[in-house]
């Protein structure tokens, strides 16, 4: 059975030097939750260009005459500061679920022993994965 | 020794949604980023590809759903960690109030969004 622990303020993060693997994954997951609520609300944001696109609202690209929508996404994907961003998402997000995962083993008391080597696991892998991921996120953008 | 720095109370409702929510959350997302970046590039997407996926119900009922599932998890999660930071009493109602309706305007923006591109508006 897990019992509770008296972990102090962790919100004060003068305390950082004192922190054990278990509070930086802690924070972690907060921080990168905090990321991808925040994305979510914007992805609609911008997914939302659709309903000018079907009102017939068109834009330019690149000379070009494209509905709203089309011309929005585009327009969002030629730039390269869009696409390091992605590659951030994908990073925060792979963090989010590999912890997340980690966090549910903790919760149900499994492997509790070897709480902090998944922790160290779930950082290398999400570096893999986003290193891994790079050429496909950059493929036909220029800076 | 069993530290818990978790900020729901286990076994309570929150808890249980926040992680049925999360197993759904983890298999959707991998589909569409792997639907998105790697089948597919996001560079590449336009209206009418978009109008064709959304218009399959199967497709339309799946991200509806990821959209109520993703907000709810993402709501619930920052109140959590805003309890757990120490809010308390008129404020801690207040904040439920605000993000209980920023979360329904962001699934109601949204489904309205995948009904227009479906083409159903």
């Amino acid at each position: 059975m897990s019992q509770s622990y008296n972990r102090g303020l962790i919100e004060d993060f003068g305390r950082w030097k004192e922190f054990s693997a278990g509070m930086w994954a802690w924070i972690f997951h907060k921080f990168t939750g905090w990321m991808l609520i925040g994305y979510l609300f914007t992805h609609i944001a911008v997914l939302s260009s659709a309903i000018a696109a079907a009102d017939g609202q068109t834009m330019m690209v690149a000379g070009e005459s494209v509905d709203a929508y089309t011309g929005t996404i585009q327009g969002l994907e030629g730039l390269f500061i869009v696409r390091v961003l992605e590659v951030g998402l994908l990073a925060v997000a792979v963090f989010h679920i590999l912890n997340g995962l980690r966090l549910l083993m903790v919760d149900l008391g499994i492997g509790l022993e070897a709480q902090d080597k998944s922790f160290y696991a779930s950082l290398i892998l999400t570096g893999v994965i986003t290193v891994a991921s790079v050429p496909t996120f950059l493929t036909g953008v220029g800076l | 020794m069993a530290e818990r720095y978790s900020s729901f109370t286990p076994g309570g409702t929150g808890w249980l949604l926040q992680r049925i929510t999360a197993a759904f959350l983890v298999v959707v997302l991998a589909f569409h980023f792997f639907q998105l970046h790697f089948i597919s590039h996001a560079a590449e997407v336009t209206f009418a590809g978009t109008q064709a996926r959304m218009s399959e119900v199967g497709y339309f009922l799946t991200m509806v759903l990821f959209l109520v599932t993703a907000a709810f998890h993402g709501i619930n999660g920052v109140y959590n960690a805003l309890v757990n930071q120490g809010l308390d009493g008129i404020q801690k109602k207040v904040v439920l109030a605000v993000l209980t309706i920023a979360g329904l305007a962001l699934i109601a923006q949204g489904t309205y969004v995948a009904v227009v591109m479906a083409g159903w508006a």
